[in-house]
């Protein structure tokens, strides 16, 4: 269609900002993680290993929504799926 | 343009931290690719033989009371034993050299950006078959200790109709697992490079901070993780009701 190659290039690189929107919820749940085993240890500081263990597993499955939004993103700026033809 | 001077713009482009061939050849028609995460995984999987080898000559001649080398292997093996044990309970015997296998190899794999390298880890092709791995462990041990009426029950709660349902979500599985890795990884190499492309006027020293987090933490949390829900996914498929 009539569309200008560096136009698709813009609106990609709107898309891929748009896209890390989604680093806001794994930001959020991993900041309440973190204040719930904080205050975890001060209940029960003999626990702590345990404690950072399990918050840090939750955590790292909790980013992974926040890396797909992170890969949308490097698929638009790099891989340019939206090329015309 | 006094950004430019800071952002050398010039100098970088996307392919610093992109997968790149370093020879073809062919066979058949077919035009095949050496790329540089074929070279690096060669490299770690040297150098996870050379210590290897090592290790069982220290072993063979192992003293009552470890120094040296034993020391460093011994402190190893218990470790991942431990992890092991901790996490599967009375199936661990089993896994122990698998899980051991795997976190040892991803986490030198992550661990060898540190060099320079990029790492195997940050190309889909080296970690979904790692996913796929898991998938058909967790399969495999599935229909062993459930037996099909209990994979077919397993899939048919709550109700009938949930199966689709049901069937998508041990299919993400794998897919979530390798991509949870990838992107980690990933995410590390474009940063890195990133900061080695636009801003190498000033990058002396610092970026060994940023290292310190890409390379080292993040690679070895993301390696406890791949291990610790494969190890969760195995052990859930062994249990039957009856325990």
């Amino acid at each position: 269609m009539g569309f200008d190659q560096n136009f698709i290039y813009g609106c990609s690189a709107i898309g891929a900002g748009l896209a890390l929107i989604a680093g806001v919820g794994p930001g959020v749940g991993q900041g309440i993680a973190a204040g719930h085993a904080a205050s975890a240890v001060g209940r029960n500081p003999g626990a702590k290993g345990d404690i950072t263990s399990t918050m840090l597993l939750g955590q790292a499955v909790a980013e992974t929504t926040g890396l797909y939004g992170l890969l949308v993103a490097m698929l638009l700026m790099f891989v340019k799926p939206f090329q015309a033809v | 343009m006094g950004v430019g001077m800071l952002l050398s713009l010039d100098d970088f482009s996307a392919d610093s931290f992109m997968v790149k061939g370093v020879f073809s050849f062919e066979i058949g028609g077919q035009t095949l690719w050496i790329t540089t995460t074929h070279i690096c995984l060669i490299l770690v999987v040297l150098t996870l033989s050379i210590f290897s080898m090592f290790a069982k000559r220290s072993m063979l001649k192992a003293a009552e009371v470890p120094t040296g080398f034993q020391n460093f292997v011994e402190m190893g093996v218990d470790l991942l034993d431990g992890l092991v044990k901790s996490t599967m309970g009375k199936h661990a015997g089993a896994f122990r050299n698998y899980i051991g296998t795997i976190f040892i190899f991803i986490l030198f794999s992550n661990l060898s950006g540190l060099l320079g390298l990029r790492p195997p880890t940050a190309d889909y092709g080296v970690t979904f078959p790692l996913g796929v791995l898991t998938f058909t462990l967790i399969t495999f041990n599935k229909f062993k200790y459930q037996h099909v009426s209990g994979v077919i029950k397993g899939l048919m709660s709550p109700w009938p109709f949930w199966i689709p349902i049901n069937l998508i979500g041990d299919f993400a599985v794998p897919i979530s697992l390798s991509l949870r890795l990838f992107a980690n990884v990933l995410s590390g190499t474009v940063m890195m490079s990133l900061v080695y492309g636009l801003l190498s006027m000033i990058a002396y020293a610092w970026p060994g901070a940023l290292h310190v987090y890409f390379d080292m933490f993040s690679g070895a949390i993301q390696t406890y993780v791949f291990c610790m829900l494969t190890m969760t996914y195995i052990t859930d498929a062994r249990t039957t009701d009856e325990g």
